[in-house]
């Protein structure tokens, strides 16, 4: 990824904004969304009230307390606010400089064949336009004339241009990218404001966000918690009336906004955006946040093999020379007849012959003329200047060249080139004139670290599916390699779908990866559909998830967000909970050890005096908030192993620690808090 | 020697799990089995009267409408009986009819399976009423809970459907109630327990006067008291009277009864979803609270009274106050903590007497009302405990929570809040509110920590369907009668169709199959998730109330 740049988590603007939206944010009716923070807002009502009229409220000895309580609840939600705005303000700053991208372009469209010059604004899907170079595009479409190079960075940050054509699955081109050479006809494919810049736009803004099913029920909970402790304070008042202790207002409010899960309800929203924030960053676009949160619970993963688990060229891996023949030999012919081939596989056998160590006799290729690779010879190499041939091809035209010059052919030349058929490899036969030297054996390879990462897939418990083309052998063969858990041959389209329903009747849910226009449907049917920005636009209608790099292998990071979204969100609700424990062994004694001094045994944290412990526990309750925001903004780390070991780690981390951290911050700050009262 | 009694009790419930949970699964799981031979007759004879030869599968709203229109026409009946029983057969005593209020309140305690007692069944109802309402509301809603425990076990653990109230409720009549029950009785007849139709007994004692001994169908009354956790005793002393409970060997009969149904269902649940395991770590985790508190209970009683103590007063046997002695503190302990986690709410010893910490075992039980609870409410509630648990920490192996593999979402979640809302406001509430009006306030006879525990404990047993008395506290008045009379109808209702509601949801859920990503709910670390649940969630929102009752009375008396 070339944008490293903006992946900075803290910078001023963003800073400076988010402590403004913290203020902007108190107006209860949109705090209301939140209803943990709601209440804590409320309380903070109430006690400014009793501050304003101490006589009213009979609380004229205690408004230094209450004026302390007063700004603990008001940073409280303060806090959670800026956790918000924090997360908002990445996706916001984002936002801005997208929307420059998006200014309005002037458009050459095209009515019965003249050009008329009008604004973007004014295009509608099906129009056509044509764009030179140095033009911005003025909208989405395909390319249905011409072939040009895009720069894309404005959406990728990838400045590397690509090459748009028409025909095929690299026809679709992105409003606000720019043409760097050539012209290009384009049909316009989408009304105003529907374009992807827009939709992008919206979605790093987080202005459409939309609470995922996830959060929703957490949200439940967290409702139902608080109405819980809301009734347990409430009804405590008369409670201890009854034994004639008068339990002060404040320190009810105090109780309650300690009780209920503060923690979780200020960060929900922020681990939710930074969930999503995470996806963008890594140059994902995620079209919703439950997109991400069904990554996590992928069951399958469908990959294609070429581009995903290999690099999509053969390359040479071996050589195998003919009986009676050197290595050393084939390696020096190999190199000389690939010197000048520029194809991958060429390439590869440079690379090969360096690895393996050989060289060969500088200037031996010098004036030699390059045979290019055609369809009818099936060959190409090098005549040298010494009037020698070398030539490299497949096996059945090489041995046609040799015979015809009189060559015989080695005996174990067809075992060699069936055995490297038999593993899926193909074979490219090496000769110089009437002399074949032997064997390259070219093969799919899979990229590195693959199998590590499928490994991991499993570890998580997922399975993954490879598709390819390949005849079933050749598929086998890269299958093992790559150590995937099943693979289908010879694969369409519809077999994908197939496969996906298959899946999903078992009530699995399916990931995939996808850029052809074929692709569009599978991509609407699994659950979780990556395009490659690169693709068909048809291809980016259906997933719900665009890669700006068109890397399908990201597939896989996604996943580990997707996880990672649930565990932040699930570790800090169980410390949310946790937490209550210590606070009750702060304030309970507290407050009933003046009408009942026998309590004080259960101060079994020894706090200073019952206002000091109250109040400990209220900034514990306020400070954790801020604490806590790198962490959820970064999610808690996430290391693929098996769910009984994930789950015994962070039960240790964030349930025990959700018990014993409060006790001893809470201790520290009420000796700190001593110090004053 | 206490601890050995204690120990054997428990050795022998755990021995009896297994079969009676795997007989429990074969009732239920209506596929065809032994059994049917012995009772198939019977029950074709049953439905064919009842117009139910179909029994087509129901959804969840026509299994609750079922449940409830059944308890409708049961109440009107129960109340009716109890307002005319002067003018009704089988009544030696002549006993005139029940007044309104507490004819409410006893017919609501008696359908809600809490027997909550505002009345005296000496003086107060015929021997017809014991049986035509008492007894045979004991049945009928201990069979109406068996049913919707098993329904909502269908349901969450994928069955085909949640199954039909009616086949359910009448098999549990004919394969588990009336069997067992008839054997308890003949036990019980065999341990000298009454039963008779006879008059109270006039006797002249050696002092030559004259006096009353109440008999009657007490042992009939008595084993399905205990197999249906009803606790509605036949005389007002309840379990502790001599002729409900003789001996030491009936009180251990009177444990097991109300005890092993409850202690089977987690097996049972675990044979229909088909693992085992994960029926034993539900049952591990009740057994765990319940041995927690047993041991509070054990240890405070042993101590003894420390006022007592400080007189001088010899405290070695323990807290003998409100205690038989031929139970002695073991088995009385045993039995409060039984009694109370079973919600069965007989009592063999009065807990108005419990020493300060010994009051918060049968008040916590109540409050959790999942550590076996009654009548498969037990095994639902925990169940909800378990699913809440997977949400929580579910989400920390970074999954959308499942249980069973099927996904917890917001419609589940928003039905469990209520259930896990319903529970501390109808106990809080009204305990408030008795704390504000001079109604609630007036019957309290002893002042102080301890008349706050007896009206807490009023309610907590009221809303967990347990109903046994903290006693101590005037409560047949009307103001007690309609309060308690509605805390007891939500307590059973509200969550019984919320959790219904739950299973329907979770049986319309595809299940995805388990993998190793998966949150696994059969290992000891969920069991170990599920205490701490119900712990946090369940027990600290009661924490204010009982520092301010037991605990402060403890701290004060010490």
């Amino acid at each position: 990824m070339s944008t490293v740049s903006k992946k900075k988590l803290l910078t001023g603007p963003i800073l400076q904004n988010a402590l403004k939206e913290s203020f902007i944010k108190l107006n209860p009716v949109t705090l209301i969304k939140n209803p943990v923070m709601f209440v804590v807002e409320l309380g903070t009502f109430i006690v400014l009230l009793m501050i304003l009229a101490p006589g009213y409220f009979n609380a004229r000895d205690t408004v230094g307390f209450n004026i302390t309580v007063f700004f603990i609840l008001l940073f409280t939600v303060l806090f959670a606010n800026f956790a918000e705005a924090l997360a908002e303000g990445r996706g916001k700053a984002q936002a801005d400089t997208l929307k420059k991208t998006k200014q309005e372009i002037s458009a050459n469209k095209l009515t019965a064949g003249t050009v008329k010059i009008v604004p973007s604004s004014e295009l509608k899907k099906g129009d056509v336009v044509i764009v030179s170079q140095g033009e911005l595009i003025p909208g989405d479409g395909e390319v249905i004339e011409g072939l040009a190079s895009v720069d894309e960075s404005a959406i990728t940050g990838e400045s590397a241009p690509v090459i748009k054509e028409a025909g095929g699955d690299f026809n679709s081109v992105t409003g606000g990218t720019r043409v760097v050479s050539d012209e290009i006809k384009v049909r316009i494919t989408s009304d105003p404001g529907e374009s992807f810049l827009d939709r992008m736009i919206s979605l790093v803004e987080g202005a459409k966000r939309q609470k995922t099913p996830n959060e929703i029920a957490l949200n439940t909970l967290l409702i139902s918690l608080t109405i819980i402790f809301m009734i347990v304070v409430v009804t405590l008042r008369p409670i201890a009336a009854y034994l004639e202790i008068e339990l002060d207002i404040p320190v009810l409010i105090a109780l309650l906004v300690c009780l209920i899960p503060t923690t979780i309800g200020g960060l929900l929203s922020a681990i939710g955006i930074a969930g999503m924030d995470r996806v963008t960053q890594f140059n994902v676009l995620a079209m919703s946040g439950k997109a991400v949160e069904a990554a996590g619970d992928i069951n399958t993963m469908i990959l294609d093999k070429t581009g995903t688990i290999t690099f999509g060229n053969r390359m040479a891996s071996e050589l195998i020379p003919a009986s009676r023949e050197s290595t050393e030999e084939l390696a020096v012919w190999a190199a000389v007849s690939s010197v000048k081939d520029e194809t991958p596989e060429g390439r590869s056998v440079i690379e090969l012959v360096k690895r393996l160590g050989y060289s060969y006799a500088p200037g031996l290729e010098a004036d030699g003329a390059f045979i290019e690779f055609r369809a009818e010879t099936r060959m190409s190499g090098m005549d040298l200047s010494d009037g020698r041939k070398v030539r490299k091809g497949a096996v059945d035209s090489i041995k046609r060249w040799v015979t015809s010059q009189g060559g015989l052919i080695p005996d174990n030349l067809e075992q060699g080139a069936g055995s490297i058929a038999g593993k899926g490899g193909t074979p490219l036969a090496v000769a110089v004139d009437n002399r074949i030297y032997g064997l390259i054996y070219l093969k799919d390879t899979v990229k590195p670290g693959m199998k590590e990462r499928f490994d991991e897939l499993r570890k998580m418990g997922i399975k993954t599916i490879m598709c390819t083309g390949d005849n079933p052998l050749t598929a086998a063969t890269i299958a093992a390699e790559a150590g995937v858990d099943g693979f289908i041959a010879e694969s369409t389209p519809e077999d994908k779908i197939e496969v996906i329903r298959r899946e999903q009747r078992e009530g699995k849910l399916v990931a995939m990866t996808g850029d052809g226009t074929n692709d569009a449907p599978a991509l609407a049917q699994a659950d979780v559909g990556l395009a490659m920005n690169s693709g068909t636009s048809a291809a980016k209608e259906a997933a719900n998830m665009v890669d700006l790099d068109s890397d399908p292998s990201k597939i896989i990071e996604v996943v580990s967000i997707g996880k990672q979204l649930l565990m932040t969100r699930g570790a800090l609700t169980t410390f949310s909970i946790a937490n209550d424990i210590a606070k009750y062994f702060a304030i309970i004694p507290a407050m009933f050890t003046l009408a009942i001094p026998e309590m004080k045994v259960l101060n079994i944290m020894g706090l200073g005096s019952p206002s000091s412990a109250i109040l400990s526990a209220l900034v514990f309750n306020a400070v954790i908030i801020p604490l806590l925001i790198p962490l959820a903004m970064k999610g808690v780390s996430y290391k693929p192993m098996s769910s009984i070991k994930l789950l015994r780690q962070n039960i240790v981390i964030y349930g025990l620690g959700g018990v014993l951290v409060p006790f001893i911050g809470i201790k520290l700050i009420d000796l700190l808090v001593s110090i004053w009262i | 020697m206490g601890i050995l009694q204690i120990v054997i009790v428990i050795a022998i419930l755990v021995l009896l799990v297994k079969p009676a949970g795997s007989y429990l699964y074969h009732v239920f799981s209506n596929e065809p089995n032994r059994t049917d031979r012995i009772f198939g007759g019977l029950e074709r004879g049953i439905f064919r009267l009842g117009g139910l030869s179909k029994r087509e599968d129901m959804s969840w709203k026509r299994y609750a409408v079922s449940f409830l229109t059944t308890n409708i026409v049961l109440v009107a009946f129960g109340y009716l009986i109890l307002r005319l029983q002067g003018a009704l057969p089988l009544n030696p005593g002549g006993i005139g009819k029940m007044e309104q209020t507490l004819a409410f309140n006893t017919v609501i305690s008696f359908i809600t399976n809490t027997n909550l007692q505002h009345y005296s069944g000496e003086t107060g109802v015929s021997y017809f009423s014991q049986m035509a309402v008492m007894t045979m509301l004991m049945f009928t809603s201990a069979a109406g809970g068996f049913s919707v425990a098993v329904a909502f076990v269908r349901g969450i653990t994928g069955r085909k459907s949640l199954g039909n109230f009616f086949e359910d409720f009448v098999k549990a009549h004919t394969r588990v109630f009336i069997p067992l029950a008839l054997l308890v009785t003949l036990l019980l007849i065999g341990l000298q327990v009454p039963q008779t139709l006879k008059p109270t007994l006039e006797v002249t004692t050696l002092e030559g006067q004259t006096q009353q001994i109440a008999v009657g169908p007490v042992a009939s009354l008595e084993s399905i008291k205990h197999i249906g956790t009803n606790g509605g005793g036949f005389f007002g002393a309840n379990s502790a009277h001599p002729f409900e409970n003789p001996s030491p060997l009936t009180n251990v009969i009177e444990i097991l009864s109300m005890w092993l149904l409850p202690a089977s269902l987690p097996y049972m649940y675990g044979r229909f979803a088909r693992n085992k395991r994960q029926g034993w770590m539900i049952f591990s985790a009740m057994m765990t609270l319940f041995v927690l508190l047993l041991g509070l209970n054990f240890y405070a009683e042993s101590q003894g009274n420390p006022a007592i103590n400080a007189m001088g007063i010899d405290a070695s046997q323990g807290s003998m106050e409100g205690k038989e002695v031929r139970f002695g503190i073991a088995q009385s302990a045993l039995f409060t903590t039984v009694t109370t986690a079973a919600t069965t709410g007989s009592v063999n010893n009065m807990h108005d007497t419990l020493t300060p910490l010994g009051e918060i075992t049968p008040l916590a039980l109540m409050m959790l009302n999942n550590v076996f609870g009654g009548k498969g409410v037990g095994l639902i509630n925990m169940l909800m405990y378990a699913i809440l648990g997977v949400f929580l920490c579910g989400l920390m192996v970074g999954r959308t929570p499942e249980f069973l593999g099927r996904k917890i979402e917001a419609r589940e979640m928003k039905l469990i809040a209520i259930a896990i809302l319903i529970h501390p406001l109808i106990i809080l509430v009204p305990t408030a509110g008795a704390f504000l009006t001079d109604l609630g306030q007036g019957s309290i006879s002893n002042p102080g920590f301890h008349g706050l525990t007896q009206v807490l404990y009023e309610y907590t047993s009221s809303a967990a369907n347990n109903g046994s008395g903290f006693e101590g506290l005037a409560d047949n008045t009307s103001f007690w009668n309609m309060t308690t009379g509605v805390v007891m109808l939500l307590g059973r209702y509200v969550s019984i169709i919320a959790m219904l509601a739950v299973a329907g949801s979770m049986i319309r859920k595809k299940a995805v199959p388990e993998t190793i990503g998966t949150f696994r709910t059969d290992n000891g670390l969920f069991t170990g998730i599920l205490i701490g649940t119900v712990l946090i969630i369940g027990a600290l929102t009661f924490l204010p109330v009982i520092v301010l009752g037991p605990v402060a009375e403890y701290l004060t008396l010490r």
